[in-house]
């Protein structure tokens, strides 16, 4: 089966559906490859590169449309001018197209493939489910618009992002809140905090606030109880309680800060304004607002998507086309998320669609010629159980013991009760035994209580040292053979022999290993 | 020589003793502590021979020089992963030489008693040296077998075994009875040899009901048992060296497998009647229904990674000494330290088949000790590191055991991987570990496989790291 690689025709679109890498992967999948010539031209991958790889270059979008089994792109299918044809009627009969497609938006794409009987798997519609993860290419492009809105941020600010103390003077680090912290949101929050910025969050949902502070950001909390948590891991709207004490928040907040990056989307509604102009004037002159949901209307009041512009003083960010802006590696993020697809969908180096599997049910949108989107809906995951504390690990130097803690009453009954016990059996003991074995007794018993003591000071890295150790001294038991040796009979003597054999074996071997290991313990 | 001086020796062999095993505190005194033990013994060994009535010299001598040459040529040809047979093969030899001397005590007729609660208690005490010895005896060599692989590690569960178990004590208390006191003397003899047989028996059964990855607090318990058998022989020649070494080493013995115990989340009782997860029938369903897939990772892949890595923490488990990876482990170690990347080692106090046994090998491939830490050292510094690295390792990183109350093993302290940047498994296959519990780590977003024996993994990833 051969996979068409074309180059794609929206304006500035930088990226690719392959890499040099995923051409040798699906090549060992058993797919042929053909590569449309300059279509990794802007993702830094020449036509030589790729055919270093093993992939074919075809000359022209027509003949590699005409040749492809499979097309794979990024873009979905759209007007070719040059060509004077839709691309979706490029695509041969029959054949699998693989792209973004947002079926939600383009009903009037999914009825053209079908009628040319395609089988279409978009990649925005994959299952948000965790074994889809690794083909999941909302996440791969999201993470890339995180990063490259706090490069935009910093480019159009006029400040270190970090603190500084310079023979000059100080230098403030500057404040940067992120609405919003799904994958882009986190990303951003990532790459502020590594270039020094002072870093809060907000999100609707309160789970992720673990995540937030893990990037290294503060999480802003509403005194609110409302989650937030809609399906599949996406937000959903809130109350209009909730939205003014938000709204609240951020007004507060955009006094305070100098860069505001919004990432704040709800499945198939326009992106909610959270930025309003009022704010957006409260802004100190400079200041830079990025909208990552601009392609959805934006969250910021005034913003012109896919532009540039500057309002009362402060700079709104509206690109549409992030992840294109940094080409090579949303290039090579997405021809991975398809080699994962295309992995899980090649069965003996044929590609079969099995709608059975709830991945590739999702993510079919059209299956032989037939529009199946949306597919129904997944059973809604168990509530999570509610974990009970994990056991804390006891920093318990060397007595530490786990379980429950006791009731220090019951502890003492506890304790009481063995003490009688034991304070019986001595009594017993103590009437019937000569002394002589009493003597042996309290040596025992001091014995006992004093390797209680060191053992617990032994260090857990040298416990074999310690069982080998063991071993050789336990070989003192060597001395009841010699005492008996001198016995009359002669089968004693034989038995003393032999154990005054076993206990030398013991003895010199216990504490020769137990050198050997000690010795190769060393510092650095 | 007088007896006095012959006592006194004693005492300074049992000060010596316990400065051996206190030295073991840490590891700059450890071979100090070693060589007070030398000396401890060197000075019971040539005093006892001093004694007045002292004999049998032309016997003793070459049979003791025979076995310190054993000895000798064991301890310096055994590999570093063989540790736990040799612990296992040593303890079997203090339990035989417990029954042995307990046996010639018995005939030794050149014994006489004042009273006869004197002989009484004696005869008790030789009847539980000998009971112990025995038990130590056989439950060693078992060890030894299945530590060793002659034996397979699967425990072996006989119906009923608890019932049979219970019966051979009750039986042994039975013939102990008969034994003690009896008259005339020689009736003795049958009771005596029966329950030695008895504790042969019991002391195998015991431990082929246990299984492979429990073998940490068997090996213990046997180190404790045989410091018992010792403690028990003193008694009854009423020599206090042997009851202080044997007093010792049974508390060492004790305090490890209780440790071990804690650190699978486990009663002690439990251990010892054995055969977990096959008690249950089958490998425990896992509660989720959804697991997920695993993802795969290269050689290339994972090397790719480690360079681009600040810290990293390496897990190793008894798949590492199996595999004998410890020696690329550390190179590939040395190659990230001095490339700036801070490198360490997380030691579960079960990792392996004997407590401390990861150090041990690890320090044989050279990793340097102040580098190896233990799990509470250790286990807040997951969430700063970049990457965990688990090679041959399954419970003791089980996620279930903090998170999963249905788990068998919940509760169990683990090393918790699964918070640092990415987990790299080092696996032969998608088994489950011993306690056949489903690892859900596996499945996590952040987890990476990478399939294949550990050895030739390590040694790819290394070569890859290099480049």
């Amino acid at each position: 089966m051969k996979i068409g690689i074309p180059k794609e025709i929206y304006p500035e679109e930088k990226r690719v559906a392959a890499s040099p890498d995923s051409v040798k992967q699906l090549l060992k999948m058993g797919y042929q490859v053909v590569v449309e010539s300059n279509a990794g031209m802007n993702a830094q991958f020449s036509d030589a590169s790729y055919q270093a790889a093993g992939a074919e270059i075809a000359a022209d979008a027509k003949s590699l449309w005409e040749t492809a089994d499979m097309v794979v792109k990024v873009r979905p299918p759209m007007q070719n001018q040059a060509l004077g044809q839709h691309e979706a009627d490029l695509l041969g009969e029959g054949r699998t197209l693989i792209s973004f497609l947002w079926p939600a938006q383009n009903k009037d794409l999914l009825a053209r493939l079908a009628a040319r009987k395609a089988t279409a798997l978009s990649m925005d519609a994959v299952p948000r489910i965790s074994r889809a993860q690794k083909l999941d290419a909302l996440s791969s492009m999201a993470n890339i618009a995180g990063y490259r809105a706090i490069l935009e941020a910093a480019h159009h600010f006029g400040r270190f992002f970090t603190g500084q103390i310079t023979a000059a003077g100080r230098v403030p680090p500057a404040k940067i809140l992120v609405i919003g912290a799904g994958v882009a949101g986190l990303s951003a929050i990532g790459t502020a905090v590594s270039m020094g910025a002072v870093v809060r969050a907000f999100d609707t949902r309160p789970e992720v606030a673990d995540q937030v502070k893990s990037m290294g950001a503060e999480f802003l909390m509403l005194d609110f109880e409302e989650d937030g948590t809609g399906e599949g891991g996406y937000a959903k709207t809130m109350s209009p309680e909730f939205i003014k004490a938000e709204m609240a928040l951020f007004a507060e907040q955009a006094k305070e800060v100098d860069i505001i990056v919004t990432t704040a989307l709800i499945p198939g509604v326009r992106a909610p304004i959270l930025i309003t102009e009022e704010m957006v004037k409260s802004m100190k002159q400079g200041s830079v607002v990025v909208d990552l949901a601009a392609e959805q209307g934006g969250n910021c009041e005034g913003l012109e998507p896919g532009q540039v512009v500057v309002k009362h003083g402060v700079t709104l960010i509206g690109y549409t086309d992030l992840p294109s802006r940094l080409p090579t590696q949303a290039s090579n993020l997405y021809a991975q998320n398809i080699c994962h697809l295309l992995k899980d969908m090649t069965k003996d180096g044929v590609f079969t669609v099995n709608l059975e599997d709830v991945v590739q049910r999702g993510t079919t949108v059209v299956h032989q010629g037939e529009v199946i989107w949306p597919a129904p809906k997944l059973p809604a995951p168990p509530p999570q159980k509610k974990a009970p504390p994990p056991p804390v690990s006891h920093g318990h130097g060397k007595h530490g013991s786990s379980g429950p803690p006791e009731d220090p009453k019951e502890k003492l009954q506890k304790i009481m009760t063995y003490m009688g016990v034991g304070g019986a059996a001595l009594y017993l003991i103590g009437l019937a035994a000569p002394p002589a074995f009493l003597a042996h007794l309290t040596v025992f018993v001091l014995s006992c209580f004093i390797g209680y003591m060191i053992i617990w000071n032994v260090t857990p890295a040298l416990h074999t040292p310690l069982m080998s150790v063991t071993n050789a001294i336990s070989g003192i038991i060597v001395i009841g053979a010699m005492v008996q040796i001198t016995a009359p009979s002669g089968i004693v003597v034989a038995l003393s022999a032999i154990a005054a054999l076993l206990a030398a074996i013991n003895i010199a071997g216990g504490f020769l290993v137990t050198q050997r290991m000690l010795k190769m313990f060393r510092k650095e | 020589m007088n007896a006095g001086i012959v006592t006194v020796s004693y005492i300074a062999a049992s000060v010596l003793f316990i400065l051996s095993l206190g030295g073991l505190s840490n590891q700059e005194s450890a071979r100090r502590g070693n060589l007070y033990g030398v000396i401890g013994m060197a000075i019971a060994i040539l005093f006892t021979l001093f004694t007045p009535k002292m004999g049998g010299l032309e016997l003793l001598v070459p049979v003791m020089l025979v076995g310190a040459a054993i000895g000798a040529v064991v301890a310096a040809r055994v590999q570093m992963t063989a540790m736990p047979q040799l612990v296992a093969g040593f303890h079997s030899f203090v339990g035989l030489a417990a029954v042995l001397v307990g046996i010639a005590n018995y005939l030794d007729t050149s014994i006489v008693y004042a009273t006869r609660v004197e002989r009484v208690i004696h005869e008790a005490e030789i009847f539980i040296g000998v009971f112990i010895g025995g038990l130590t005896f056989t439950g060693s060599i078992i060890a030894f077998g299945k530590l060793q692989g002659i034996i397979g590690s699967k425990p072996l569960a006989i119906p009923g075994r608890h019932g049979i178990n219970f019966s051979m004590i009750l039986f042994s208390i039975y013939l102990g009875g008969l034994f003690v006191g009896a008259t005339p003397e020689h009736s003795q003899l049958m009771p005596l040899m029966v329950m030695t047989l008895v504790s042969f028996v019991l002391g195998a059964h015991l431990v082929m009901a246990i299984g492979g990855a429990d073998m940490p607090v068997v090996v213990s318990m046997l180190n404790s048992y045989s410091g018992w058998a010792a403690a028990a022989t003193g008694f009854m020649l009423s020599n206090d060296v042997l009851i202080v070494v044997g007093s010792l080493v049974g508390s060492s013995g004790a305090i490890l497998s209780y440790i071990m115990c804690r650190a699978m989340a486990r009663s002690f009782i439990s251990v010892i009647l054995g055969g977990f997860g096959v008690e249950a029938g089958t490998v425990v369903a896992s509660s989720s229904a959804e697991q997920g897939t695993v993802t795969p990772i290269t050689n290339d892949e994972t090397a790719a990674l480690l360079r681009e890595s600040k810290s990293v923490i390496i897990i190793p488990g008894y798949g590492m000494a199996v595999a004998q990876a410890q020696h690329p482990v550390y190179e590939m170690t040395k190659f990230l330290r001095d490339r700036g990347c801070n490198v360490r080692f997380a030691i579960h106090p079960v990792a392996g088949r004997l407590p401390g046994h990861m150090n041990v090998l690890l320090a044989e491939a050279k990793v340097p000790y102040d580098i190896v830490l233990e799990m509470d050292e250790i286990n807040e510094d997951f969430p700063s590191t970049d990457v965990a690295i688990v090679l041959g390792a399954n419970d003791i990183v089980n996620p279930g055991a903090q998170d999963d109350p249905s788990s068998p093993i919940y509760g169990m302290p683990v090393l918790e991987c699964w918070k640092a940047g990415t987990v790299i498994v080092s696996k032969r296959s998608m088994a489950s570990g011993y306690s056949g519990v489903d690892n859900p780590l596996f499945y996590k977003d952040n987890t990476r496989m990478l399939f294949g024996d550990a050895k030739k993994t390590v040694e790819a990833v290394l070569a890859a790291v290099k480049q």
